[in-house]
């Protein structure tokens, strides 16, 4: 069954009430929300958003279509919350609200088949997910790629926007972090600090495989000893923000068990979007009392590189001779909190000249897949990112999470930067630095 | 809901984009940063210049259709809650800096930029716009003009008030009006620029201001000063202003307030100190370095049991930006937090802050007092559950007696935060009678169909609290 007045109904019953109530309206997290600044319209505000959200819960409003877009048309970026005084979880609230919409409300048929495929199909499966690498890899590779976009074949077939993702998608690797790495321990160099295991994330273990093994390589270094867990799944970070609320808590638990049986210090995440998601497992699950304690201790256990590499040993770090800049990923910024600590890491590499972005805090338009749900809101977002990135000149542009990473290549390409700039990731340029390949 | 031909007319003047009257719009212009109000408008307009403001206004006029001005919400009165319906004018739109005019040292912006965004604009030319309420990164100057906002500099450089040159404003019947200008000296006819400051939209829309800006000072220096009892803390602040010193920050915080920053902040406040100050002096160094000797002399003698000068100007920043979160910090306690804004002599502070503590325990409340301790304006903040209706009747007992207190030792109801319709029963007892009818004399001379803000600033029935309580 479904209809609006079903989905009110059930907001009355799961949006958490102290959260909504400590909403004191004071505004301060306005200037802070890239809908706000895009719109200038409370209801695309966070403080609107909640007042909505609110009104639904007093049954003073049944929502509507326009609910749902002001809910989806909102990055979940988090922004918000850093600047909230009072602390309210906008990220749980909006959760909760996308949660009742895409179980109650009305949605044509189609959407729920691609919903089902997407979310429950093939995300969570490591297998199907290799397997979707070896093809992309196969159609990068053979030349297929190639020809879709210099027939101009990719413009009838892709919208503008994936046609964009897939111009500048690394090669798909057939070979996630386990086919590369055959021990399931990858020792520590000098004194051992700590047994840390590594969070591979689904979508970064196909396109971002070499990440995962950098990550992995410079742990080792800077002293902890690696663990490849065969037993994990997808965080269900997209899930949980796209209100597959159900099945996010699934993939939870399944995690937590995963880990539960590894003498490990550590998990270790390198995309602030899994990160952020893995510390909120106890909210997630706070109704369940059998998982309660469970999800408390798993969630102490989660760091995000950055964090271990700075408490870890000193990196034999060769010099990099660019102008450095950084992104921060929005959810591990907002999220993690972590903010400090992969500027201090870039700032460790001889001869680097770092510079601050002007509002790297903002979301670049990435969010998960709001550059494929809101092409337009997305590419605005990215192109004033771009500006920003244009006055910094420089040559490399790290960010921390790999869908900032590629919405990042995105708008390098879209600016035509590409032959001065290149988007990597934290831990990569690490490795470069390390390994010295350039001078 | 608009009626369609309302909303027809307001669309040939804005186009459909910039007038709304959905549900989801109607909600989120219903409340601004004051708990307790809310009410739905009929529709939202959201104009882009004069011309527009006016034939919005000759329309209300016409069909007798309440206009409130709106700029970012923040205020604490409800001045902006539509309690009897009609449109709410959204003024963000205009958001220009006009001209920054370096040789008669001023600013003229339009009403919808951001009190920070002027900050910036000005200190980057080393001109400095005193005027921070804790609100700035996103209260608009509109809403600061039109409130009359303070903040923390208000001792030594005064309000909002006194860096209003000039003002251009439609009337409500759609005439554009402009006072002042850019003079220093100007008496020809009334003062309708100071009229217009703090007329909480109830008598024009404001649609340009020139603002007076004054040298940026050299640099700034802050300290706390810890006091195991509150009278110390009081004669300090005597004392410091009998030796002639003006800091340009002199603020308050007792106990309650103190915890809290504490754990929100963590900067090393004591959690066991009566009160203390935060004090902040700026201009040429080698006065800011006299001062702040002087200054930690004064508080020594007068019995503080720990000083810290800030090292660094980034270290008294951090200091600053603990009060700045005062109020925030303190949100995080209990669901609802209600800011009071009464303020009295500075001889009266401490006998005040006692009155405060006696009227906690009287009705059971958590009251926190902060405040402006050098102009004796003080946020007694009271942390509650709206949703408790019997807790929010004992703070409504507590609002009356503090208020009643205040106006007893020669104090106001509200210092800053304007009248609205929070404090509209209570006018009377500060103004008198004699007082109500001249404020309402000048109102009807403005806005004889009084469609500018209805139901604020004056109330039918004085010393019951009204508006639609949510
Ligand atoms: C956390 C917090 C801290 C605060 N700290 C302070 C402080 O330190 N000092 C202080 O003084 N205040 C403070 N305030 C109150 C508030 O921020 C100020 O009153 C501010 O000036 C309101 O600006 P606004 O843009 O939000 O105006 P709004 O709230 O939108 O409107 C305020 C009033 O101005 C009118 N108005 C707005 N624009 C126009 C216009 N163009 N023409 C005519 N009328 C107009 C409205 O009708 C309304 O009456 C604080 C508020 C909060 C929530
Ligand atoms: S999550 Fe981001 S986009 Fe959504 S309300 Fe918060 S700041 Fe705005
Ligand atoms: S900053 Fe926090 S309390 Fe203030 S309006 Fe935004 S969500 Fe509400």
């Amino acid at each position: 069954m479904t209809s609006w007045n079903d989905v009110g109904k059930t907001l009355t019953l799961t949006l958490d009430e102290e959260e909504l109530t400590r909403c004191m309206r004071c505004g301060f997290c306005l200037p802070a929300c890239p809908t706000y600044r895009e719109t200038g319209r409370e209801a695309a505000s966070p403080r609107g958003r909640i007042a909505l959200m609110k009104a639904v819960h007093e049954g003073r409003m049944i929502p509507d279509s326009s609910f749902q877009k002001q809910m989806d048309f909102c990055l979940g970026c988090r922004a918000c919350e850093s600047d909230c005084p009072a602390d309210v979880h906008f990220g749980h609230l909006l959760e909760q609200s996308r949660a009742a919409i895409v179980s109650h409300a009305p949605s044509p048929t189609w959407k729920k088949y691609m919903r089902k495929f997407f979310f429950h199909a093939l995300i969570p499966h490591r297998r199907r997910l290799r397997l979707v690498g070896a093809f992309l890899a196969l159609y990068q590779r053979s030349g297929i790629q190639r020809l879709l976009h210099r027939s101009g074949l990719s413009k009838w077939l892709m919208p503008s926007h994936l046609q964009q993702v897939d111009e500048v998608l690394p090669l798909a690797s057939p070979y996630g972090i386990r086919e590369r790495v055959t021990t399931e321990r990858l020792p520590a160099i000098g004194t051992p600090l700590g047994r840390v295991a590594l969070f591979q994330g689904c979508i970064m273990d196909v396109l971002f495989a070499k990440t995962n093994h950098n990550t992995a390589k410079v742990l080792q270094a800077a002293g902890y000893d690696v663990i490849i867990s065969k037993s994990q799944t997808c965080c269900g970070a997209l899930h949980a923000h796209s209100g597959e609320e159900e099945k996010a808590r699934l993939l939870a638990q399944q995690n937590i068990k995963g880990f539960q049986g590894i003498d490990i210090d550590w998990i270790v995440s390198n995309a602030g979007g899994c990160g952020a998601h893995l510390i909120d497992y106890p909210y997630l699950l706070k109704d369940d009392p059998q998982w309660a304690t469970a999800a408390q201790s798993f969630a102490h256990r989660i760091k995000d590189v950055s964090e271990l590499l700075v408490d870890g040993h000193s990196l034999n770090l060769q010099p990099i001779h660019e102008r450095v800049t950084y992104q921060d990923s929005c959810h591990l910024r907002n999220g993690m909190k972590v903010i400090k600590e992969p500027r201090t890491l870039l700032n460790t590499i001889p001869e680097i000249d770092y510079i601050e972005l002007v509002e790297s805090d903002r979301c670049c338009g990435s969010a998960g897949i709001y550059n494929l749900t809101h092409p337009q809101t997305s590419q605005q977002l990215l192109d004033e990112k771009m500006q920003h990135l244009h006055h910094t000149r420089a040559a490399i542009l790290v960010t921390s999470n790999p869908g900032c990473l590629i919405q990042m290549k995105v708008g390098i390409q879209r600016a035509g930067l590409e032959n001065h700039m290149r988007a990597v990731h934290l831990v990569d340029l690490l490795i470069e630095s390390m390994e010295g390949d350039r001078t | 809901m608009l009626t369609p031909e309302l909303k027809s007319e307001l669309t040939t003047i804005l186009g459909a984009e910039y007038v709304c009257d959905d549900m989801e719009s109607c909600i989120s212009y219903s409340y601004d940063a004051t708990p307790l109000y809310q009410a739905i408008p009929d529709g939202i307009v959201f104009p882009k210049n004069t011309e527009e403001i006016q034939r919005i206004l000759r329309l209300a006029h016409q069909h007798h259709i309440p206009i409130i001005g709106r700029g970012s919400g923040t205020n604490l009165a409800a001045d902006t809650v539509p309690t009897q319906g009609g449109i709410v004018m959204v003024m963000t739109r205009l958001n220009q800096i006009i001209e920054i005019d370096t040789d008669n040292l001023t600013i003229t912006v339009q009403p919808g930029v951001l009190t920070q965004t002027i900050h910036n604009a000005v200190e980057a030319k080393q001109l400095f716009y005193p005027p921070d309420p804790s609100s700035m990164k996103i209260s608009t100057i509109g809403g600061n003009i039109a409130e009359g906002s303070g903040g923390l500099r208000g001792l030594k450089y005064g309000t909002t008030r006194d860096y209003v040159l000039g003002l251009e404003a439609v009337l409500a019947n759609g005439e554009v009006i402009r006072t002042g200008g850019k003079l220093y000296k100007d008496v020809a006819g009334y003062d309708l620029t100071r009229l217009l400051v703090g007329s909480e939209g109830t008598l024009a829309i404001i649609t340009e201001a020139t603002l007076k800006l004054i040298p940026l000072p050299e640099t700034r220096r802050a300290m706390v000063a810890h006091y195991a009892d509150l009278d110390t803390a009081a004669r300090a602040v005597s004392a410091i202003i009998s030796a002639r010193i003006i800091p340009c920050t002199l603020e308050f915080m007792d106990q309650g307030t103190i915890q809290v920053v504490e754990d929100y902040a963590q900067i090393g406040l004591p959690r066991d100190m009566a009160a203390i100050l935060l004090i902040e002096q700026d201009g040429p160094h080698l006065l800011v370095e006299q001062d702040i000797t002087k200054l930690h002399q004064i508080c020594l003698d007068s019995g503080a049991t720990h000083i810290e000068v800030a090292q660094t100007s980034a270290d008294g920043t951090q200091l600053m930006a603990a009060r700045r979160n005062a109020l925030s910090a303190l949100a995080r306690l209990r669901p609802t937090l209600i800011l009071e804004d009464i303020t009295v002599p500075r001889s009266q502070i401490a006998p005040m802050v006692r009155s405060i503590t006696e009227i906690s325990r009287r009705y059971d409340l958590t009251i926190c007092t902060f405040g402006h301790a050098g102009d004796g304006n003080l946020h007694p903040t009271i942390l509650t559950d709206a949703r408790n209706s019997e807790e929010i009747t004992r703070v409504e007992k507590a609002l009356a007696d503090m208020f009643a207190t205040a106006i007893r030792l020669g104090g106001t109801i509200t210092g800053e935060h304007g009248v609205g319709l929070a404090k509209a029963p209570f006018l009377e007892w500060k103004v008198g009678r004699t007082g109500i009818v001249a404020l309402q004399g000048i109102k009807n001379a403005l806005d004889p169909t009084g469609i500018l803000n209805p139901g604020k600033i004056f109330t039918q029935v004085p010393t019951e609290q009204e508006g639609t309580k949510k």
